[in-house]
Parts: structure tokens; sequence; C-alpha cells
């Protein structure tokens, strides 16, 4: 069903918009940027930061463009001496409940917070206050949580209710003492799928595996699909010095940015000293290094023997569900054209 | 899958048989979770244990292992009788109703609900849900095709969509959710014994010609062996020598010990893998490939979209992609493969497959993957299958009974064990464990088996037990699980210590060729105690 158009104005702009978005939605439809912390892709609005305030006319308030549904005819503006000020305070608040070990933070240089209190020329906080304390958590091999970073955002509650359906995790206690963890009276109950890292904007919870192995930044991504299960999940792989050291996965992908505990975390083998190295030929009953010509020319002349003694179809192969479908194409070529027999399948009946 | 996966979310319906989704399909999971928290749609899970959907479900079907048909039928048959058939699409779409009208008929609920354990009045509850929902979806996987029926269950499910009309359009469909990253493109790419790419017959002689020019030789009409005929001719002396690439048969199938004995008798076995797996150790040849990080090429997920994969690294140690090593054998064989790169390959691919017909390199990476049928450069790709038309014109309803599993709890081994995945490990486990964070999380596979079963024969949670089939035994630890139904117990396929195969019955789908690992007959022992 096509929603009617309704026509309001940003920054003194007309703007058209379908009645049931958000501000916030709107204006970044047309390209008008507001800061935002505690609203995520895919999560419903939380309207908690209040970094998102903007001023409507005719309102006495300051109101969240995240979750102030537009009306007609709305007079916007998102940027003004008040807003500027309101948003500065409101990331000063945060800076000064906020340990800034961005030199030794994971997330130093892919940061909201750093990033506003770049922009804002917050070098210290002028409000000095109680600080948390470091909180860590480290309990599981995949998630370290450092709740003296967190800005109580509520991004990983969300996502782990909303998208996860686990709600392994919520908001304990109240006022200064508040924070995100497991409810006590529950056992953890987390699928280590991740999603709560990433949607963290701050450095409060990050990936184990990845810990001083190069910031994300540091590295070079490359793009490519989860070598496990047939979700067919997109990953970009983070690459330092030959080696993967981290994952995430785009939010503009068919997964959505979503992945689970393997595919996330699951990278590590390719680096396991047990990778074959080289090719190996039975020798005396023992499986010892070869050549590769060695190793080729040996099944190469075995087949042969085979096929002319005992005919095509004593041969057969077993291709992998694993590989590549070029590889998988050349197997059945190979198997038809070359060993020629059509005895060739692959393991996925099982 | 019919349809795509972002479909599943808007499903109004959505029936879930014989697939543990969030374990081994997660991101499908969250689609199922989305479209009943969000989008307010029914849930319905058919399944022996209570898996993590159940909790959302609107109706949980639990059900004796092996029975699905049983329940669908009766499902179809509630259907009928109330007039909740899809009279007009029956009549345009389908043929073969009267007969299979014929066969539902004898499935009522008091029969059914006696075969399945499932009370009748929820069977008829779902059978009206998934019948009245504008849109419904069926899922399904390994628990429904690794049965001695499993051909006969896929029927049933078929049968159960076109009877309400609920596959050919927007989502609503058929899903099947497959296992492995690549498993479909296999397929797709003719890695079986009766087809070549596309699923084009070996025994169309016009087929057959084309390739046969295209490949300078003249080719086989006669149909191969299956993977699980391979294993029995090699027993039997028939098969001499073998090509395994990626697998490791000596986890992942059934009765392994059968498996160990057939490639023991074989004349001649090379295995190409990035570890040495448990199948790779009993090589004449090892051939080292390299990982998903080193290469590059392309993969077909469960909802047909052709994805690309980018080489990320360079190879570790003197391993080789694994299409190298294949043009390197076929050359020295005296047939020359000289591709240059992947995208040669796959131009080939899309030369001789039209469902790939109009794809390339550039396309796949500019519009997110492709979805095939993709027959031209022009076609968008194909989001769900069967609009207006079958792929075989009319769908046809193919009658099916149920039968038992073939080998049932009795006094002797009293209990049904059921086999699958879990979600911190993948397969035969020679990738997941040897991730030290997945490893750490879920170190060991373990028997799971009710408190009531437990206490009965005098097990405490985390002992050592012997686990004994009709073919073989394992040791592994018990874990008292609340989600086991008395009677059942599952094990994990991941673990060679623990190698449930050590236990499943070979006995083959007689068309599908796929063994029943899902259902077999064990007995649980205790370990002396005091040594
Ligand atoms: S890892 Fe996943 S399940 Fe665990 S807390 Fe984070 S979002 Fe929730
Ligand atoms: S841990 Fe991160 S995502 Fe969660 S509330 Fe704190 S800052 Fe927000
Ligand atoms: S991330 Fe998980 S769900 Fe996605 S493809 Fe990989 S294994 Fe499957
Ligand atoms: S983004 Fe609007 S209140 Fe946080």
């Amino acid at each position: 069903m096509e929603e009617k158009k309704i026509y309001l104005s940003i920054n003194g702009k007309e703007v058209a918009s379908a009645p049931s978005q958000t501000i916030l939605e709107v204006a970044r439809e047309n390209k008008v940027f507001i800061p935002t912390l505690c609203d995520c892709q895919n999560l419903s609005p939380f309207g908690a930061c209040r970094l998102c305030l903007v001023e409507v006319a005719g309102l006495p308030k300051l109101v969240p463009a995240c979750s102030t549904p537009v009306a007609a005819g709305m007079k916007i503006r998102t940027d003004s001496e008040k807003i500027d000020q309101y948003r500065r305070l409101i990331v000063e608040l945060l800076l000064s409940d906020h340990e800034p070990d961005c030199m030794f933070c994971e997330k130093a240089g892919d940061c909201l917070l750093q990033d506003l209190a770049y922009q804002y020329g917050l070098k210290n906080s002028r409000l000095k206050g109680e600080r948390r304390a470091a909180l860590i958590d480290d309990s599981n091999p995949f998630i370290e949580r450092d709740n003296s970073k967190c800005i109580l955002c509520g991004r990983c509650v969300r996502v782990c209710d909303e998208v996860q359906g686990v709600s392994a995790i919520g908001f304990i206690g109240r006022g200064f003492q508040t924070r995100i963890g497991t409810p006590f009276n529950r056992k953890l109950n987390c699928e280590f799928c991740g999603q709560c890292i990433a949607s963290c904007p701050v450095g409060a919870l990050t990936s184990k595996p990845a810990r001083r192995k190069g910031r994300k930044w540091q590295t070079r991504w490359v793009k490519t699909i989860c070598p496990y299960c047939g979700c067919g999940c997109n990953l970009t792989l983070h690459i330092k010095d030959n080696e993967i050291v981290g994952v995430h996965s785009d939010s503009s992908s068919p997964n959505e940015g979503y992945l689970c505990s393997k595919g996330r975390f699951g990278y590590e083998f390719v680096h396991h000293p047990d990778r074959l190295q080289f090719p190996l030929i039975r020798k005396g009953g023992q499986l010892v290094r070869a050549e590769w010509y060695e190793a080729l020319r040996l099944v190469a002349t075995k087949f042969q023997e085979i096929k002319s003694r005992h005919g095509n179809n004593t041969l057969a192969g077993l291709s992998s569900a694993k590989c590549t479908n070029e590889e998988n194409y050349l197997f059945q070529k190979f198997v038809r054209a070359v060993l020629g027999t059509n005895n060739v399948d692959h393991c996925a009946r099982l | 899958m019919t349809n795509s996966i972002a479909e599943i979310s808007q499903a109004k319906a959505i029936l879930v048989i014989g697939s543990n989704t969030t374990e081994a399909h997660p991101i499908i999971a969250l689609q199922v979770k989305k479209a009943v928290r969000k989008n307010g749609s029914k849930l319905i899970v058919a399944d022996p244990r209570p898996i993590a959907l159940t909790k959302i479900a609107d109706i949980w079907l639990q059900l004796r292992p092996g029975t699905n048909i049983a329940l669908l039928n009766g499902m179809m048959k509630v259907i009928i009788d109330e007039g909740l058939a899809d009279q007009r699409f029956i009549a345009e779409r389908t043929e073969g109703y009267e007969e299979f009208k014929k066969v539902v008929d004898r499935y009522d609920l008091e029969l059914v609900s006696q075969i399945t354990g499932v009370p009748a009045s929820l069977i008829q509850e779902a059978a009206r849900i998934y019948a009245q929902a504008e849109a419904a979806s069926i899922l399904y996987a390994m628990g429904v095709t690794q049965h001695r029926s499993g051909t006969d269950q896929v029927l049933a499910i078929a049968n159960l969509a076109m009877l309400t009309g609920n596959v050919g359009k927007e989502n609503s469909g058929v899903n099947p959710l497959r296992g492995q990253n690549n498993v479909q493109g296999a397929c797709d790419m003719g890695c079986l014994p009766n087809v070549l790419p596309g699923y084009q017959s070996i025994a169309d002689p016009h087929i057959l010609s084309r390739f046969e020019e295209k490949w300078g030789v003249s080719l086989s009409n006669k149909p191969g062996l299956t993977v699980t005929e391979i294993f029995q001719g090699a027993l039997a002396g028939e098969i001499k020598g073998l090509y395994i690439m990626g697998e490791n048969p000596m986890l992942s199938d059934p009765d392994i010990h059968k498996v160990e004995k057939a490639l023991r008798s074989l004349d001649f076995l090379v295995v190409q893998d990035i570890f040495l797996t448990e199948t790779a150790q009993m090589a004449d040849v090892v051939l080292p490939a390299v990982s998903f990080a080193e290469k590059e090429g392309t993969v077909t997920n469960t909802e047909r979209r052709v994805q690309k994969m980018n080489k990320a690294i360079q190879t570790v140690g003197e391993g080789m992609e694994d299409w190298k090593i294949i043009c390197e054998l076929a050359t020295l064989m005296g047939y020359p493969m000289r591709y240059r790169c992947a995208e040669e390959i796959f131009q080939e691919i899309a030369d001789l497959t039209p469902s790939y017909g109009g794809m390339t390199y550039q396309r796949i990476e500019q519009e997110g993957g492709l979805q095939w049928p993709c027959p031209s450069t022009q076609h968008p790709g194909t989001k769900y299958l069967h609009h207006r038309r079958f792929a075989r014109g009319l769908g046809k309803f193919t009658p099916v009974e149920y039968s038992p599993p073939a080998e049932i709890a009795d006094a002797e081994y009293p209990f049904t064990l059921t086999t699958g995945r879990k979600l911190f490990h993948y397969h035969t486990g020679s990738m997941s464990r040897r991730v030290a964070p997945l490893q750490e999380i879920y170190p060991e596979g373990y028997l799971e088996i009710s408190a009531e079963d437990a206490q009965a024969i005098n097990v405490a949670s985390h002992e050592e037990v012997v686990v004994k089939s009709r073919r073989g035994e394992i040791k592994v630890r018990a874990l008292i699980s609340d989600r086991m139904p008395r009677g059942v117990v599952f094990l994990p396929f991941h673990f060679h210590e623990s190698p449930a195969n050590a236990l499943t019955n070979p006995v083959i789908d007689p068309v599908a060729k796929i063994p029943e690992l899902k259902v077999c007959a064990v007995k649980i022992e205790r370990l002396a105690t005091g040594d």
C-alpha cells in the first residue's frame, strides 16, 4: 500500500515524507546529518542518549529525532546554538564517566564517543565526577565487556532481544549503578553470536580473539563468504600481515550484518599449525613428505593404471560441499572427461 | 529453497519440520524469530526435541522420531475434510490429486495421533493454521531427508504445500535448508552421478553431445554410483581407485567401521584437503589444498544465491587451490586443462549451465549475488521458484505412506538414537574444532538423555557411558537434558573421539540414497565403576 506523502521542512528546506517515518529517518533520507548514539539499524528507537535532539517550531522543548514521528507542516531545525550546546553537554556528561584510555582501546578510531569528543574539542570533561571502576567481564572466550566504557545506549540489549531473540543481557541496577549484565537470577544464556559486539558504538564490548591484533581500520578488508553453513553470510575479513585478525559483516549484505559464532569467531583454523603444508605419499605404510610433481605423477599413473587394467568404472570421485562452484565443476569434469566415468557424488546426502 | 531467506519473515505461517534451525542455520532462524516477533506470524514446530524455536512456537508437535509422514498425511486429511484445500490451485496447477486423496484419507486423526504420539487436537490446529494463512512457508532440513523414507517425506511436504496452494508465490513455498556452505553449488555443478551441471540429464543425447563437443571427449551415458554405493562397490572390489576432494566420510558417513573397511579395500585412495582428516590418514596420496581465505571463486547458498569469495591471504605452505590441482592432474593424464583463473572456469560454467547462463563475476559482485535461474545477462535472477508454472509443468501429487524407521528400539536396544549438529561446531569438526574459542565453549560431544531415562539406568550427568548399536560402540559422557523426550537420546556428529556414526544405520532411502542417520536403536551401559 502506498502511503500518502506529507510535507514538512528541515532547516528551512521543504521535504516530503511518509507519515509513519521519524524525524531522523526523514533527515537521513535528505542527507541531513543528526548525530546519534543509541539509534541502531533494525532496532526499535530507544530515545536514551538524547544526542539527536532537534528543535520543532512551536514545541517548548527539544525532541529526540530518533523517536519522534514527523507531522505535516512540521518545521524542524537540526542545528542551532542551543542544540549545539545541548549536545556538547551530553558528550561532556558521557566523558565524565568514561575512562579516557583511547590509547589502549580496541575501538579507537572506530568509536562514536571518540568522534564526538573530537568534534566538540573536549579534551577533558569539565564535569569531574565519580567514575565507574573498570568492570571487566571476560568469563567467556569470545566477548570482553568493560562496563566502565559503557554509555548505556542499550543497543546490545536490544539487538540481543529484538534480533537474536535471546535476551541474554539486560540493564541491571539503577541510577549511577546501572550497568549491562546478565540478570542475576538467570544463568548466562548466550549464543555468542557477537551481534552485541557489532552494535556497540564504543569500546565496551570487544571481540576477545581479535584483541591487540590490529584495530579495524589498521587492517586490510577483504569481502568474502562464510565457509561454514548454507546461509551464505557475507563476511569482511580483517587482514594484517597475511593473517586473519578479525571479521565484520556489512549491514547492507543479505544477512544484514548479522552472523553466528562460527562466522564471527571461527576463522582461526586457517592459521592452525595442523594445516597440511606439503603433499604426502604413503611409503612403507607411513605418509611421508613428497614434492608436488612426485605426488601428482603418482596419482596420474595410478589412475591410468587402474583405468586400463580394470576399466573406467572402477574409479570414482567424491567432491566437496566446501569447495567453490568452479572447483566442483572441474572435479566432475575431471571424473567424467578424464577418468571416463559418472561415478561422481558429493557428501551432501549426509 | 523455493523462496529467498528474506521472504521467510514475511510468511504468515511457518512450519519448521526436521530442522533445528537455530543451531544449524542460525541466520535463517533470525528470520523466523522476526516473523513471529515483528510480523505476528504463526509458528508450528514439528520436532521430537524441544529446540530453541519451540519456545516461541504457537504449536509444538512433539512427534516420535521417524513419524513425519504420518503427521503430514494427518494434517492433510484435516485440511481436506474441513474444506481448507485450495481447490483452484489444485485444479489449475496440479495433477494426481484424486489418487493422492485416497491414500491420505486413511490417515484419520486417531491413527496419526497413535503413530506420532501427538495429541489429535494439536495436529488439527496446526493443519488449520497452515492452511488458512495467506502465505505459508515450510522449512526443513536433515531431520526430514536423513531417513530411509526421506524422499517420501520430501514428497509429503510438497503435497502439503500444493494442497493449500502454498508454493510458487512470494513468501510461501517449500524450503529445504542446505547444511554446508556450498552443497547447493556442488549439486548445481553436476557432482551427482546422473546429471551434468544445471541438473541436465546424462541420459539426454542432445545434452550429452553438447558437453562432448565443448569438452572434446566422448562421455558415458551410464549413470554412476552414489556415495553410499561407491563404498559398497569398494567393499565388493568393484571400485579400485577413489579421489576425495575436501570431504571426511570417516566421520560424516553412517556406520564408519564399514566406511573404514571400504577405504582399506581400495587399491588407491587420494585425498585432497587442508587438514590430515580421519579420511586423509588412510590415503595413499594426500594433496594439500587451501582454505576459503586463500582462494577466489563462487559459492551458492541455500536460497540459490551465487556469491563471490575473494582471496584474502597468501597461501599457507605449499598448498594449492583445488582447481589448480585438478588442472595439473588432468594435464598429466593427457587431457590438458589450462585455465588462468577461476573466472575463466566460471565463464565455461555459464556457457554450459542454462540456470547460470546470465551470470558473470562482474554482475555477481555488483548486484550482491545472483539467484538462479538467471538465464541471460538481462535477467535479474529469481527470488522465488515455480511462479505460475512448475519445472515439469503441472505439480504432481505423489501419494506416500508412512513406514516405520528400519530399526526400532526393542528390548535389547531400548533407546532411539538421533544425531545432528551443535551451534558451535560444524560438520566433522575439521575446521571448527581448530578454533580455540569454539572448542573452549563446546569441547566434546555429549550423549543427551532425559532425566527419567538417566535415572532408570542409573547414570549421572557427565558420567562416561558406553553406547552400543548393532554396528559399533563408542564412549561418551552423558548429559542430562530437559530437551530430550523419554526413550530418545541425541549425539552430535562433529567429534572424532565419540563418533556418532560408529553407531548409525547405513540403510538408505531407495531413491535419494540418503542414509537413515536420524534414527537407530542403541543401548547404554555404564562403565565398570571402581577402576
Ligand atoms: S553474543 Fe549474541 S546472544 Fe550473546 S549477549 Fe551478545 S547478542 Fe546476545
Ligand atoms: S555495552 Fe555498548 S552497546 Fe551495550 S549499552 Fe553499553 S555502550 Fe551500549
Ligand atoms: S555466519 Fe553462521 S549462519 Fe552465517 S553462513 Fe556462517 S555459519 Fe552460517
Ligand atoms: S539517538 Fe535519539 S536518543 Fe539516542
